[in-house]
Order: C-alpha cells, then sequence, then structure tokens
C-alpha cells in the first residue's frame, strides 16, 4: 500500500522532530548569543591556565627590585604589560599563573562537590523512605549555614593549602547537587516511561543507571557550569581573608587583592587587574550556565 | 497562622541541634585539639588543663556535647585569646555595625532592584530591559571586595568624597547608645554625627548590596514578566481599568512574593557577606572580627561567630517563611 502525499508529509515531519535530545541542545546553545560569549571567555581561561609557563613573560615569584622604590610601583608600561606589584613582581605573569590556581580549584572543588553530593542525591532518590529523610534533612542543616562561612570554617579546621580550599568549596556544593538530582529523579520516577519500562520487566537499577538519571542530568549540568563561577569567586574570597594556599610562591588571584590593599593609592592597577581577571572569568561560567539553562530546559522554549 | 508559626517553630529545632552537633565536630578537629585551639597556641600546660577539665574533656564525648550545649545556651563562649574579654561582650559589641551595615545594603538594593525590573519588565526586549539584565550578570561576578576597593579607590582616594575606612570620623566623640551609629544620631539630635555615619555607610553598603540588587532585579523582572500574562491582568485591563491601578493593583502586588522570599535569603547572606565588605572597609563588626580571628588563630571567637551568624540566618529565614505565608494563604495551608 502506498502512501499519499499528506500521509508522507507527515512521517517527514515526525522524523525531522526526531533530533537527539543533546544535538538538540547543543544547536541551540550554539545560537544563543550569551553561551558562545560565555564558551569563549571559559576558552581563553582554560587556554591561560593550561599554557601558563609558555604565555607569561616572568617567572611568578621574579622580582624586579630596580624599578619599584617605596611608595613607586610603576604601572602598564613594555617591559611589564600590566605594571608590578608592591614586590616588583610582574602582574600579568602573575595573573596567568592565578588562573592555573583558579582552574584547579575549581574543578577540584566542583569533582569533590558534585561526586559525593550526586551520590548522596541518588541514593536517596533510588532508595526513598527513611534513607531519603534522614540523608536529605542533614543536606537541609547544611544549607542552613551560609556558604562563605562553611567554607571558613572547614578551611580552618583542615589547615591550609590548595586541597584544603577544594575540600572547602567544595563540600557547599555537596547539598546543592544532591538536592537537585534528587528532586529531579523524583519527578522522572512518576512518569510514563518509568512506568512503561518497569512493566516491560526492567531491572530497578537499570531504569535507574540507564532512564531515570540520564534524564535527570540537565539541571546537574546547568549547576555544575554555576559552580564552576561561584568556586572562582569563593576561592578568591578565602585567599583574600588568608585561608588560600600556603604557600606564598603560588598566585592567587584573591590574595594579589589583598596583598594590595595598603598600596591601593600608590598602584591601583595591582589591584584592578586581577580583580578583572576574577570578574572576565566569573562572567564566562555565568553566561555559558544561563545559555545550556536556555538550551537544556523545555520551560525555556516559548 | 499561629498553627504555621508553631509548626515552623519546631521544624527549626532539629537544625539547631544539627549545627550544634556540627560546630561541636568542629571544635574537636581543629589543629591542636580543642583545649588548645580555644586557649591558643602560647597556653601554658596549667591553662590547657584548667580547660580540659571546664569542659570536660576527658569524659565520654555525649557528655562533652551536653556541656558544650548548656555553655551555648548559657551564651558562654569563653574568652577572646587577642583580647581577652568574653567572646559574649564582644559580640553585642559589633553585631549593631554589621547589621546596621546590612539594613544599609538592603535599602540600597530593594530601593533600586525593585524599581528596575519592575522597569525591566515593563520594557521588555527594549534598551532598558537589555541593560538590566547586563547589569544584573555582571553584578554577581564581581567579587565584593574587589567592588570596595574599586569604590574606594574613585570615591575615597581619588575624589576624596566619602571616608575611606572606619564606622565614624576619627575626631568623633558622640555618644552610641545603642550601637547603631545612625539611629544614635538620630536619638541624641546631633546633624553633623549623622551626616558623619551615613558617609561612612555609603561605599560600604553599595559593595555589600550589589549581589543582592543584582538578584533582586532579575527576580522582579522574571517576576513581572510572568504575571504581566495572568488573565486576571488581562481581565482587568480589558474592562478598562487605569494601567497605573492594573499595576500596582493587580500586577506590583502579585509579583511581589518571590520577591520577598529573595530578599529575606539574601539578608541572611548578607550577614556573613560582611566578612570581606568589613575587611575591606575596616567596618568594626563581626564580620572584621571573624577576619581578625582567622589571622590570629582565635578559634573562641570563629566559633561562636560561625554559630551566632548561622543561627541568625536560620532565624531571618523563619521570618521570611512567616511574612510569606501572610501574603499568600496557599502556603499556610501545605
Amino acid at each position: 500500500m502506498s502512501l499519499t502525499d499528506a500521509e508522507a508529509q507527515e512521517l517527514q515531519v515526525e522524523r525531522e522532530q526526531v533530533v537527539g535530545r543533546w544535538a538538540d541542545a547543543r544547536q541551540r546553545l550554539l545560537r544563543s548569543p550569551s553561551a558562545v560569549a560565555g564558551l569563549i571567555l571559559i576558552a581563553i581561561f582554560v587556554l591561560v591556565a593550561v599554557f601558563a609557563p609558555l604565555l607569561a613573560p616572568y617567572e611568578p615569584g621574579e622580582q624586579n627590585l630596580s624599578i619599584i622604590r617605596p611608595g613607586v610601583y610603576p604601572g602598564p608600561s613594555a617591559e611589564h604589560l600590566l605594571g608590578v606589584d608592591q614586590l616588583g613582581r610582574d602582574i600579568l605573569s602573575r595573573i596567568i599563573y592565578g588562573a592555573r590556581t583558579s582552574l584547579v580549584i575549581g574543578v577540584g572543588s566542583l569533582l569533590f562537590g558534585a561526586l559525593v553530593g550526586l551520590l548522596i542525591g541518588a541514593t536517596a532518590g533510588a532508595l526513598g523512605g527513611r534513607v531519603d529523610t534522614v540523608l536529605m534533612r542533614f543536606m537541609d542543616m547544611m544549607l542552613a549555614i551560609p556558604s562563605l562561612l562553611l567554607a571558613i570554617g572547614i578551611a580552618a579546621a583542615i589547615g591550609r593549602g590548595l586541597t584544603a580550599v577544594m575540600v572547602a568549596i567544595g563540600v557547599v556544593n555537596v547539598p546543592i547537587f544532591a538536592r537537585l538530582l534528587r528532586s529531579s529523579m523524583l519527578s522522572q520516577r512518576e512518569s510514563d516511561y518509568v512506568l512503561a519500562a518497569h512493566s516491560l520487566g526492567v531491572k530497578r537499577s537499570r531504569i535507574v543507571a540507564g532512564h531515570i538519571i540520564p534524564n535527570s542530568i540537565a539541571p546537574v549540568i546547568v549547576a555544575a557550569t554555576l559552580a564552576l563561577a561561584t568556586a572562582i569567586i569563593e576561592a578568591a574570597g578565602l585567599a583574600f581573608l588568608g585561608l588560600g594556599s600556603a604557600d606564598p610562591g603560588v598566585a592567587e588571584w584573591g590574595r594579589m587583592l589583598a596583598e594590595t590593599q595598603s598600596f591601593l593609592q600608590n598602584a591601583p592597577h595591582a589591584a584592578i587587574f586581577p580583580g578583572l581577571a576574577i570578574v572576565i572569568s566569573c562572567l564566562g561560567f555565568y553566561l555559558l550556565g544561563e545559555g545550556l539553562r536556555e538550551a537544556l530546559d523545555p520551560k525555556f522554549r516559548r | 497562622m499561629l498553627k504555621f508559626i508553631v509548626r515552623r517553630l519546631i521544624q527549626l529545632i532539629p537544625i539547631l541541634i544539627g549545627l550544634s552537633i556540627l560546630v561541636f565536630v568542629w571544635i574537636r578537629t581543629l589543629p591542636g585539639g580543642p583545649a588548645e585551639a580555644l586557649l591558643g597556641e602560647r597556653a601554658t600546660p596549667e591553662a590547657i588543663e584548667r580547660v580540659r577539665e571546664l569542659y570536660g574533656l576527658d569524659r565520654p564525648i555525649w557528655q562533652q556535647y551536653l556541656t558544650y550545649v548548656e555553655s551555648v545556651v548559657r551564651l558562654d563562649f569563653g574568652q577572646s585569646v587577642v583580647s581577652r574579654r568574653p567572646v559574649v561582650t564582644e559580640i553585642g559589641e559589633r553585631f549593631p555595625a554589621t547589621i546596621e551595615l546590612t539594613i544599609a545594603a538592603m535599602i540600597f538594593a530593594v530601593g533600586i532592584g525593585i524599581p528596575l525590573g519592575f522597569l525591566a519588565a515593563k520594557r521588555y526586549q527594549r534598551p532598558v530591559d537589555h541593560l538590566s539584565v547586563a547589569g544584573s550578570l555582571l553584578g554577581v561576578a564581581i567579587p565584593v571586595f574587589f567592588l570596595g576597593m574599586v569604590l574606594k579607590y574613585i570615591f575615597s582616594v581619588k575624589l576624596g568624597w566619602l571616608p575611606t575606612t572606619g564606622r565614624a570620623d576619627a575626631t568623633s566623640t558622640a555618644p552610641h547608645p545603642t550601637g547603631f551609629y545612625v539611629l544614635d544620631a538620630l536619638i541624641t539630635n546631633d546633624r553633623v554625627a549623622f551626616m558623619d555615619a551615613v558617609r561612612h555607610l555609603i561605599l560600604p553598603a553599595i559593595a555589600l548590596g550589589t549581589i543582592p540588587l543584582a538578584i533582586i532585579t532579575r527576580i522582579t523582572r522574571a517576576s513581572v514578566l510572568d504575571v504581566v500574562n495572568e488573565d486576571y491582568v488581562r481581565t482587568a485591563q480589558a474592562k478598562g481599568m487605569e494601567p497605573t491601578v492594573v499595576d500596582r493593583r493587580h500586577i506590583f502586588k502579585n509579583a511581589m512574593l518571590p520577591v520577598v522570599t529573595i530578599i529575606g535569603l539574601q539578608t541572611g547572606l548578607l550577614l556573613s557577606g560582611a566578612i570581606l565588605t568589613e575587611t575591606v572597609f575596616a567596618w568594626g563588626g563581626m564580620g572584621q572580627w571573624m577576619y581578625q580571628a582567622i589571622n590570629f588563630r582565635d578559634y573562641a571567637v570563629l566559633q561562636a561567630g560561625i554559630l551566632f551568624l548561622a543561627v541568625v540566618f536560620v532565624l531571618v529565614n523563619l521570618l521570611v517563611d512567616i511574612t510569606y505565608a501572610r501574603l499568600d494563604p496557599r502556603i499556610r495551608v501545605r
């Protein structure tokens, strides 16, 4: 039996709509100007961080003592493109190496927070019942403490160092990811396709791993992008408060700002450029996060 | 309504217990153990022994916890290692400063954020709207301490319009019966002190208020955009109601619900965000105090500060929930 034209057309339309979820999301993402801008900023940030030793004109701790005098810390020049700080160190080089520190802290804290959080969230969501109640009450309690306080407390307890900073910032993310994955899983669990898989006799573990988790992951991806932005700001905040890396040789944007506080009048450039580095890299992750939310969340498609 | 408040108060109990356990465990993980941590690194063995006895550190852990809770309930947080004064006295002195700064920051954020968000939604997809969206994105990406330093450099160092640090002029002899400097000046009817206090407040309040400003603008905009498309708004417009009345009575009132929640949440967060702002502006509040505590390893102060601010944060959220329930009857039933 042959199809009428109208039927063939209908089929064609249907076929076009069956684009994979990820291909669809990618298309939407690349059409969003904010997401593209974010991706570009993030690409620059990551490249600078990875190739820091090749890009930086000086070593981060290298001091050019010949050009500084008390109260005189030269700003941008041909020799030092962004000027030097109160110890005669090249600010551009320190910003470049600082990108490295920020990236390591950002990724490290995200991995820690997301892994622990997703594990807790998935356990609570999959098991339900009393386990769910206990785990989620504990997560609520963690959310009841302002994140900066929590991070300060943890950093103070486990000592200084990059690992401590990563854990401190990562812990803040744990309840966020746990709740997100759990609530997302709960709503998926009630959906028809899960019921269908269930009635076909698919094992529970396979439904969770093969259906529920992949369908619950979109908001987690958005949260992860935004978590990277907050990680950069919070790491800078901790470093600013003196809770950053224990090694003074490590270039950190937050510490650069803290150290230059008393020299603001004589060397404003030593504060402005590292500050801008924080703003720009953060903005990159926020922009991408916004774009991702629009691309992945059907609610935004109107 | 009363039932709702009682229920929320009961829900508070496990959170407070959990918080106390968390801080209790935290003290025990501090480097050098609790006794040394609370006394400082140069504590004599006798002093350490005294603290061990006082806090019952040789007794079973659950007894130690009960002792701890008892001392917290009596507001006995021990002594500051740095100032050698009771921690609770210092909280009493410094908390008003932080509250004053938080309120000022919130006035700034709400005063600009709500009108701006409303305007952006009414001029959807027009220049004002785009500017507000871009601005609120930038607002959350700027670290408070960086913004504080930039404001300080421009308005204090370069232009000399506003003071760089502190809460009042160093030569000021104005009395401070309440600890809220602006209020004190009003009570004593001291014009000079009032202007002085306000001038000191402006920059820190802007620095601290920028993140909530960005968020409030955003939420107001989104919420108004939602409400504008509701049927009851269309009905009101269709029956020929004055546009300003529709704006006020139908759109604004209903759009404010989510904004109230955010304002409350942000107020709680500001209390801790003040740590960074107060450090930049040498504002003599809880934040600056805790910053010093971090650097001097003054754990007695840090412990009390964290617990105190976390409890205030929880209480502020409770207050928000109650306000919210008053505004929206649907919440009470749930």
